[in-house]
């Protein structure tokens, strides 16, 4: 079953990070990213730019184009992981793992109804 | 990261909101931040044992607020200092100022802190120190090392700068627009000067003072979360993170400068780059035009040339155009003139820049884009006359390392076809 673990955290407090901060808790994730990668386990993996870069667009009649995020809530969508796990236990386990090495914040665990693969891109 | 990294973290990041929400309360600097302060230390032993609060901010605006409260009764005598467990304990009521925070006042709490530090009767150094002390909640210590003054020095002009504003009158009722507007122009102003600061810096002192060029774009970019929808405030973050994404390539391993033309683009940012375009795609969509949208271009089409020759210099041209059209400066103008020897050679740059040259008589940059242009036309004697004028101004040893680079360059040059000569006798 596929999962995404979808990363939420508040972007300020991120984006305090010093550059070595960033850089230290990146190097523990690629860790248990080359662990999942090995089980051949690890879909796309997405760290998305600060939600300032966003725009939403509402499907309203006429569609409405709306500077920011969907939703203003205290902590943000900043990324997401797709991965192949036996189970929601499995899965929890996975983002427990992803969790201590970058704690804070908190990640939605959402079973993926539909996944295609697309292009690999660059 | 260890749970101190993490209480770090959090009091950094909730810092602006809690000042300046402690400073709509009490009315008083001094009194907000020393509310804050005290708030933080009741973290530090709150938090490891109790947990992180679910709203950090919440939670140290209300204990913030309590403590103060507390201390003006203490020194009233009136009332018994409550323990300590009744003023951590929030629970609940952390929770209902979270709601009323959320929406209402705080972008103009944080406004509002900035913009006091941009007060008009400051100097520009002055309004920067103040609001990387209280905004930013660097350490006065920090801030020194990054102006490269001492520590006493720096904090003496913390201090002039917070006794002007307590004397100035602050406004407190929310703003109306256009008063927001201007505010929100004010403080753009000053966290570019911050950029700047740091920017601006020479590759031997680069390392300490780029910090202030993170600082800034933090600060662009909280103003940018408060005010989605303004394409300038978009276009300053843009702007200021493309020219810090060029950072690690804009000096060599010996400090000194190298041009835009001659650096390794591989060592750009791209990730910056990418959300300084990100940004400046968004704020054209408002069709609202400014300064920072437009150098923010500029710097993009610089920054997506993949080599110098790619450079697209004719809509560079046209934009510094546009930028003399709503920003007229003799600066711009030298700016857009490298644009134009690109364009349409030296001798046409040249000329454009003499229009300008008595009000650029004492800028280091006029001389030295002078004596590039002369050297360009092979007129070297005067070219040299332009860089040593040049050396002469500039303002820090690397910016004078530059231009002695060009004159050994012109001297080599010059000297040459004299020795051809001497050879031939």
């Amino acid at each position: 079953m596929l999962y995404a673990i979808l990363c939420y955290h508040d972007e300020d407090f991120v984006g305090s990070w010093s550059k070595e901060q960033d850089a230290a808790v990146m190097k523990k994730l690629a860790v248990v990213q080359d662990k999942l990668i090995k089980q051949g386990r690890l879909g796309p993996v997405a760290r998305l730019l600060p939600t300032t870069s966003a725009t939403t667009l509402r499907k309203d009649d006429p569609p409405l184009v709306l500077d920011g995020p969907y939703a203003e809530t205290k902590e943000q969508l900043l990324g997401f992981y797709i991965l192949d796990c036996k189970n929601l236990d499995d899965a929890v386990d996975v983002a427990r793992e992803l969790g201590s090495a970058n704690p804070g914040g908190a990640y939605e665990i959402r079973p993926v109804g539909l996944f295609e693969a697309g292009k690999a891109l660059k | 990261m260890t749970d101190t990294a993490w209480i770090d973290g959090a009091l950094i990041s909730a810092r602006p909101q809690s000042v300046g929400a402690l400073l709509r309360y009490f009315r008083n600097l001094d009194t907000a931040e020393e509310a804050f302060q005290n708030a933080c230390l009741r973290a530090l032993k709150s938090w490891p044992q109790n947990g992180p609060p679910r709203d950090p901010a919440a939670w140290l605006i209300m204990v913030g607020r309590n403590v103060a409260i507390d201390e003006v009764r203490r020194s009233r005598k009136q009332q018994p200092l409550p323990e300590d467990e009744a003023i951590s304990d929030l629970g609940d009521a952390e929770e209902a100022l979270a709601e009323r925070l959320d929406g209402s006042h705080y972008r103009d709490d944080i406004l509002r802190l900035l913009f006091i530090c941009c007060h008009p009767d400051l100097p520009a150094t002055q309004q920067i120190a103040l609001a990387l002390r209280i905004v930013s909640g660097l350490s006065v210590k920090q801030i020194a090392r990054a102006f490269l003054v001492s520590e006493a020095a720096m904090e003496q002009r913390i201090t002039r700068a917070k006794a002007r504003v307590a004397g100035a009158e602050v406004p407190f009722e929310t703003p109306g627009a256009v008063e927001r507007a201007e505010r929100l122009a004010a403080v753009a102003a000053m966290i570019y000067l911050i950029f700047n600061e740091g920017y601006s810096a020479g590759g031997d002192t680069a390392e300490i003072r780029t910090p202030l060029c993170e600082e800034a774009i933090r600060l662009a970019r909280l103003l940018l979360r408060l005010f989605q929808s303004e394409p300038e405030i978009m276009g300053l973050t843009a702007l200021l993170l493309m020219q810090h994404a060029r950072a690690a390539a804009r000096f060599d391993a010996d400090g000194a400068v190298v041009l835009l033309d001659d650096q390794d683009r591989s060592l750009w940012n791209q990730k910056m780059i990418a959300e300084g375009q990100a940004l400046i795609e968004k704020a054209m969509r408002h069709g609202r035009s400014g300064p920072y949208q437009i150098q923010a271009a500029i710097a993009a089409l610089h920054a997506s040339a993949a080599t110098p020759q790619d450079t697209d210099w004719a809509q560079i041209d046209l934009l510094y155009r546009a930028l003399e059209t709503v920003q007229p400066s003799p600066v711009v103008t030298l700016n857009r003139a490298v644009a134009v020897s690109k364009v349409h050679g030296a001798q046409a740059a040249l000329e454009m820049i003499e229009q300008v040259a008595p009000r650029l008589s004492n800028y280091f940059h006029y001389f030295g884009v002078r004596g590039a242009f002369l050297m360009q036309l092979g007129r070297t004697e005067e070219a040299r006359v332009a860089f040593d004028r040049a050396i002469a101004l500039a303002n820090t040893s690397a910016e004078a390392a530059h231009i002695r680079m060009h004159l050994d360059r012109l001297m080599r040059d010059s000297a040459a076809p004299a020795a051809k000569a001497s050879d031939r006798r």
